[in-house]
């Protein structure tokens, strides 16, 4: 495998203080089991699954609990042996926010009990039964977006370039570089399955400069792989080079349009724990069961990376890594930049949780008074979407919905790049977070507006139209009697008529 | 366990516009040091009676437009803006000179635009300008160097402070005994009246490349500056710019004619160049936004100025170019936005 360095620079972006010494100072801690299971049916962006288990019945470790629907979905599994307890509805968290979900509730046994071997299926030969099998086997997008991979690796757009992400630039995280140093060869291995699935002519790892060992395990695994093709890209250490956008930027120079996802102009971008979660599927029959999650922060006793089963409540995790230490000010799920905030911790690992911060007060931001702004720019030089986040607050503010699209509201990533960076504290991503809600709901009255003023036009043509339809009438009989003597006699008379009829219907009526 | 929510970005931030502007002092103090040694308290002075004229006014201010004054108070924005312009006062000047300045820039060019932030114009320069307008004696009043005049007799501390309260002098001194012209004057006049500018530069106000004493102060200014471009204060957009701007055209004249046009050297060590380029025109509020926008805003001062040294009115153009420029920021910001990620 050949490393090298693009020579582009990140547009924006920030070095920050990368928080991950102390969960970086130990291997992977595996083997946890825990005592309770919470599997959301819905933990890829999709239809939800179908459970096709029932309350009190017992399943095995690896064992399908609710089935993908054919598109967009993927499979969830148990990830240890117990009983079901319940089918009920709880709150998970996804994406970007905590929702309230059907959830298989399990009470684990303790016995760990995989299902009997040679009971998943093999890896099929075709390409159809290959994505199928990926789907069945609850692969999502490990990296945070619980994208089905299934969907990523479908042949609809020709692929340029296979990516994998292991540039992993948010602060605190740090599962994908233990598992990159840990399984490097696996990793590769996954790749070059995707890639064949996907026959991208290329296929690009990339990797943040500040992990040497995981570049140096991967270097030696690609090796060994003796695929010529594959390439290491080292990335600068600058948040947030791992988003998608950002990767796609600086590998190829091209920028992924507005509207479109990178996939839509031939790159596919996969994260390394997604091509580990592949080549274990294809290789050892075995779906998605459990991922590495990061627990760190300095409310945690042992800050470590930990192996853990999807479902497992967060609590117990936290329990698993010593418990809390000191006053812990806020649980956050995910990176300290784009991670929120969780109200507590009884909810579950799901797929996309790849960290878990406990921090203390001195981690976060403690005083909330801003300042004006003082148009120092600072946001500007720092965003990578290149907007002009001083500019959209006063659009914001000013709820001037015009200039919010001038200004690129929907092109903010929320990366909070422009919210640290702030030196008069202004929380940019919070009113921008915001704003995109109120925007939206904006643009859905304005395009029902417009179709209510549309239809109100129609019928008031249609109105108008009939109304001068009757004038026009009018005018012609009038026109008519006018200009016709013995017609305007009969007119007269037929009106006589009609008159003298009427009061004889009247006085016959009394 | 139950946890307390809070938006994020879950960090500290990691500026803030105290220090920003803490920065900006620490900057200048050095500078201020020299000056005070070159030409005596009068600094010291004007510095004090016009930080505590900004700090009343913006408190009074505050208080009209019943907000809140610690907060805004305790951003020592007032006091960069005080500091500013006591390096563009001249040392023996009556003490309503600072405090009339610092008034209107801070009443006038800050706070009737809606306060930091919504200013459209620096003000500093808007204060200074006020008084260049209406005071043109008094500004003009600039004493020589230590070491320029060498039978020059220097004012003490006392009889600068009685001077600038009750406009009383020594018995045996007068105010035009006093002052001299500056090194840029002195060029301009020298210029207009057919010297050559090696023979003004013989004079004895002068030392290696500019004026004596101002060398100094400006290089302090300029360390000052390289100082706030380490620590990310400023960016280098607007300085940089700006110097290419007034040297640039400096160098071409020089070149044309050396009889008729200072040298660069003289340009960038004199009068409000380094100042104007690292502390006046980089204030964030009035500046252009993007930093496409701050290279033209910078180079557009730097022209002007030398623009308005050369064949102006004025011996120095610095702070009517900031203004100019100011004011030019709608437009520039305008047509320099940058090209959103992902859109044409
Ligand atoms: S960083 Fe903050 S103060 Fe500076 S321009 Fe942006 S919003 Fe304004
Ligand atoms: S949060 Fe949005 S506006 Fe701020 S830096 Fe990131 S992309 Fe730019």
């Amino acid at each position: 495998m050949l490393e090298y360095t693009p020579d582009r620079r990140p547009t924006g972006g920030l070095r920050l203080p990368a928080h991950k010494e102390a969960s970086t100072a130990q291997p992977i801690a595996r083997g946890f089991v825990p005592r309770t299971l919470v599997l959301a049916l819905q933990q890829h962006q999709g239809p939800p699954t179908t459970p096709v288990v029932r309350r009190g019945e017992r399943v095995l470790r690896g064992q399908v609990v609710a089935r993908a629907r054919a598109l967009r979905s993927a499979a969830v599994h148990a990830s240890t042996s117990g009983h079901v307890r319940a089918i009920e509805d709880r709150l998970v968290p996804s994406v970007h926010a905590v929702h309230r979900t059907r959830c298989i509730v399990i009470d684990a046994d303790g016995e760990d009990e995989p299902l009997p071997p040679g009971a998943g299926s093999a890896w099929p030969e075709d390409p159809e039964k290959q994505l199928k099998s990926i789907r069945d086997g609850g692969i999502v997008g490990l990296g945070g977006g619980v994208f089905p991979t299934a969907e990523k690796l479908g042949p609809q757009t020709p692929c340029k370039v296979l990516i994998i992400n292991g540039v992993e630039c948010e602060p605190y995280i740090s599962c994908d570089d233990m598992l990159m140093r840990e399984a490097a060869a696996e990793i590769v291995d996954g790749a070059l399955i995707m890639r064949e699935l996907l026959a991208a002519p290329e296929c690009i790892v990339a990797v943040e400069r500040d992990k040497p060992q995981a570049i140096e395990a991967l270097l030696e695994a690609g090796r060994a792989s003796g695929d010529a093709s594959l390439r290491l890209a080292d990335i600068p250490t600058i948040y947030p080079t791992g988003g998608e956008r950002q990767l796609v930027e600086m590998l190829t120079g091209e920028e992924v349009p507005s509207t479109h996802y990178p996939s839509e102009i031939g790159y596919i971008c996969q994260n390394v724990g997604t091509a580990f979660a592949v080549h274990r599927l294809v290789r050892a029959g075995e779906p998605l069961l459990s991922r590495v999650v990061t627990v760190a922060g300095d409310g945690i006793a042992r800050p470590q990376n930990v192996e853990t089963p999807i479902g497992t409540p967060i609590g117990e995790l936290i329990e698993f890594c010593g418990g809390y230490r000191g006053d812990v000010d806020r649980l956050i799920l995910g990176g300290s930049m784009m991670g929120y905030a969780l109200p507590n911790d009884e909810m579950p690992i799901t797929k996309g949780s790849n960290c878990l911060i406990a921090a203390a007060r001195t981690e976060v931001r403690q005083d909330f008074s801003e300042r004006f702004c003082i148009r120092c720019g600072n946001c500007g030089t720092a965003c990578p979407a290149r907007l002009l986040p001083q500019e959209l607050l006063r659009a914001a503010r000013d709820n001037d919905h015009a200039l919010l699209d001038e200004f690129g509201l929907t092109d903010c990533i929320e990366c909070g790049c422009c919210d640290v960076i702030c030196p008069s504290h202004i929380p940019l991503t919070e009113v921008f977070r915001n704003a995109k809600f109120a925007h939206a709901r904006y643009q859905r009255q304005e395009v029902f507006s417009a179709e209510t003023q549309q239809r109100f036009r129609r019928h008031e043509e249609r109105e108008r139209a009939d109304v001068q339809r009757g004038k026009d009438l009018q005018d012609q009989i009038r026109h008519e009697v006018e200009t016709d003597e013995p017609a305007r006699q009969q007119a007269i008379e037929a009106a006589i008529e009609r008159a003298r009829q009427r009061r004889s219907q009247d006085t016959d009526s009394e | 366990m139950r946890f307390d929510v809070a938006p994020g970005p879950h960090t500290a931030p990691i500026a803030s516009v105290p220090i920003t502007m803490r920065r900006v002092l620490y900057a200048l103090a050095p500078a201020a040091l020299a000056h005070v040694w070159f030409f005596g308290s009068g600094f010291a002075i004007n510095f004090v009676v016009a930080t505590v004229t900004a700090l009343a006014a913006e408190a009074a201010v505050l208080r009209l437009r019943r907000r809140p004054t610690r907060v805004p108070l305790n951003d020592c924005s007032a006091i960069v803006t005080a500091a500013l312009l006591s390096f563009a006062i001249p040392p023996l000047a009556p003490w309503w000179i600072p405090a009339f300045g610092a008034f209107c820039a801070i009443v006038v060019a800050k706070h009737l635009y809606g306060g930091l932030g919504r200013n459209l114009f620096n003000p500093a320069m808007v204060g200074y300008v006020v008084l260049l307008i209406s005071f043109p004696a008094e500004l003009t009043q600039w004493i020589p160097p230590r070491m320029g005049d060498l039978d020059y007799q220097h004012l003490a501390f006392l009889a600068h402070l009685s001077y600038s309260l009750t406009g009383a002098l020594p018995t045996d001194v007068t105010v035009d005994a006093l002052t001299r012209a500056t090194p840029l004057d002195l060029v301009k006049e020298g210029l207009r009246s057919a010297q050559t500018y090696s023979e003004i530069r013989a004079g004895s106000l002068f030392g290696g490349i500019a004026g004596r004493g101002w060398e100094w102060i400006n290089s302090f200014i300029a360390l000052g500056g390289l100082y706030l471009l380490y620590t990310g204060t400023i960016r280098w957009q607007i300085p940089i710019m700006l110097l290419v701007g007034l040297l640039f055209p400096a160098t071409l004249l020089w070149l044309f004619d050396p009889d008729r046009f200072a040298t660069p050297g003289f340009h960038l060590f004199s009068g409000a160049t380094l100042l104007g380029a690292f502390f006046i025109a980089t204030d964030p509020v009035s500046a252009a936004e993007s930093d496409r926008g701050r290279l033209i805003y910078g180079a557009g001062i730097g022209f002007l100025t030398y623009c308005i040294r050369t064949w102006g009115g004025y011996p120095d153009g610095m702070a009517f170019s900031v203004l100019l420029m100011n004011s030019a920021v709608p437009l520039i910001d305008r047509y320099t936005r940058p090209r959103i990620y992902g859109r044409d």
